[in-house]
């Protein structure tokens, strides 16, 4: 009868643990501290001037795509094209005409942050000032 | 034992009460921020079912037609492709023969013959497009009774072109952005492998404009709530005998043509 509580090329075992253990956590220890910095949006002068989005900044920052998802919905599908907002005031629903009229800068404010986390939304195959711009 | 249990089970049941009460009072301290909302323009034309009848006495040749589709064109930045295989239309011109099929007598009149026929999307009352398409990127509105799209959930199976007995629909085989003339800022373009179509001018309709044909038509277009029987399309079709495309279809038209 074998002692079953002993681990057989336990130096083996060990040793290949610990190389996996590297192995695996690798990414994290050898890009550690060398985070990207958060991006920084430009904010074009008109915005800078309008001070306040439609919402909150945290709000717009987490929830911008959420919020046109129901613009759009509401727009084209009940007709309603005017947002009141908790403060009471009014808004043009429009992506083209109200969002990217003050944030005209696509490459330094949507860009920045879309760059960043990765994601590639495609509104300006339709919606930006020039279409002579795009190839 | 028993009786620890018994208060522990009273304990927890309380507790679960206590998740209840944020809500509650939240609604009777009235702190929550007015929640924001969304609404209809005040100056926005409503109606049922929004209707067109076209005066084609008003009209002699192609040229009376251009400044009508161009300015539906223009306005929608509908690019201009000269194969008529990509051909993006929203509104065009067809001879009697073909806009009314099997309205054609042997012997037409000439001046009915040599006319060409402003057509576009007829916003049926029973559009067979809706029905075709398998994402609901194109339907019915049911405030006002317009065919509408959306493109941004149009996958470009071209089922409502094969389904639109009336031709009325395009579809982007190109992208359309190079072959735009003039550039209207206001409304998007679209893009590759979307398919588009008249959209009764819904976003004028919204800020109280009436369609740009109908403005450019210098009041050959007229253009109202069919079912409001006080309206000019209705006043119209009171007084005039008119004719709607295919209407052996049973889609119902909706819009009149005044020959």
């Amino acid at each position: 009868m074998p002692n079953n509580k002993t681990i057989y090329d336990k130096g083996k075992i060990v040793f290949g643990l610990i190389v996996f253990g590297i192995l695996v956590t690798f990414p994290f220890w050898y890009n550690l501290g060398k985070a990207a910095p958060a991006p920084e949006p430009i904010l074009t002068e008109k915005a800078q001037a309008a001070k306040v989005c439609i919402r909150s900044t945290d709000y717009m920052r987490a929830e911008h795509m959420q919020l046109l998802d129901v613009w759009r919905d509401a727009v084209q599908r009940e007709g309603k094209r005017i947002y009141v907002n908790g403060e009471g005031k009014s808004y043009l629903m429009s992506l083209q005409n109200t969002c990217l009229d003050c944030h005209s800068n696509k490459a330094e404010f949507c860009d920045r942050c879309h760059n960043y986390t990765s994601v590639n939304p495609f509104c300006w195959t339709c919606h930006i000032e020039n279409p002579k711009e795009i190839k | 034992m028993e009786r620890s249990r018994r208060r522990f089970l009273k304990l927890a049941g309380l507790g679960t009460l206590g998740l209840g009460a944020k809500p509650v009072l939240g609604i009777v301290s009235g702190g929550a921020a007015p929640q924001p909302q969304i609404v209809q323009g005040e100056n926005a034309l409503k109606a049922k079912q929004w209707a067109m009848v076209i005066d084609t006495r008003r009209f002699r040749t192609e040229e009376d037609f251009q400044p009508i589709i161009d300015a539906c064109h223009k306005i929608h930045n509908v690019p201009r492709l000269e194969n008529k295989r990509h051909e993006i239309k929203w509104i065009w011109t067809e001879p009697f023969e073909n806009a009314f099929p099997n309205k054609e007598n042997r012997f037409l009149n000439t001046r009915v013959k040599d006319l060409p026929f402003l057509v576009l999307c007829n916003h049926c009352e029973d559009p067979p497009c809706c029905r075709a398409c398998p994402t609901k990127a194109t339907f019915k509105r049911e405030s006002d009774g317009i065919v509408l799209m959306d493109f941004h959930r149009c996958i470009g199976c071209r089922f409502c072109m094969a389904a639109c007995p009336f031709g009325a629909r395009s579809f982007n085989f190109r992208n359309p952005r190079p072959f735009i003339r003039d550039y209207n800022a206001e409304f998007p373009t679209r893009m590759k492998g979307v398919v588009e179509k008249c959209n009764f001018c819904a976003e004028r309709l919204a800020v109280g404009k009436m369609p740009a044909c109908v403005e450019a038509s210098d009041g050959a277009i007229a253009f109202g709530d069919l079912e409001d029987p006080e309206s000019e399309v209705r006043k119209l079709l009171r007084e005039n005998f008119t004719i709607r495309r295919k209407q052996q279809l049973g889609t119902e038209p909706c819009i009149y043509y005044i020959v």
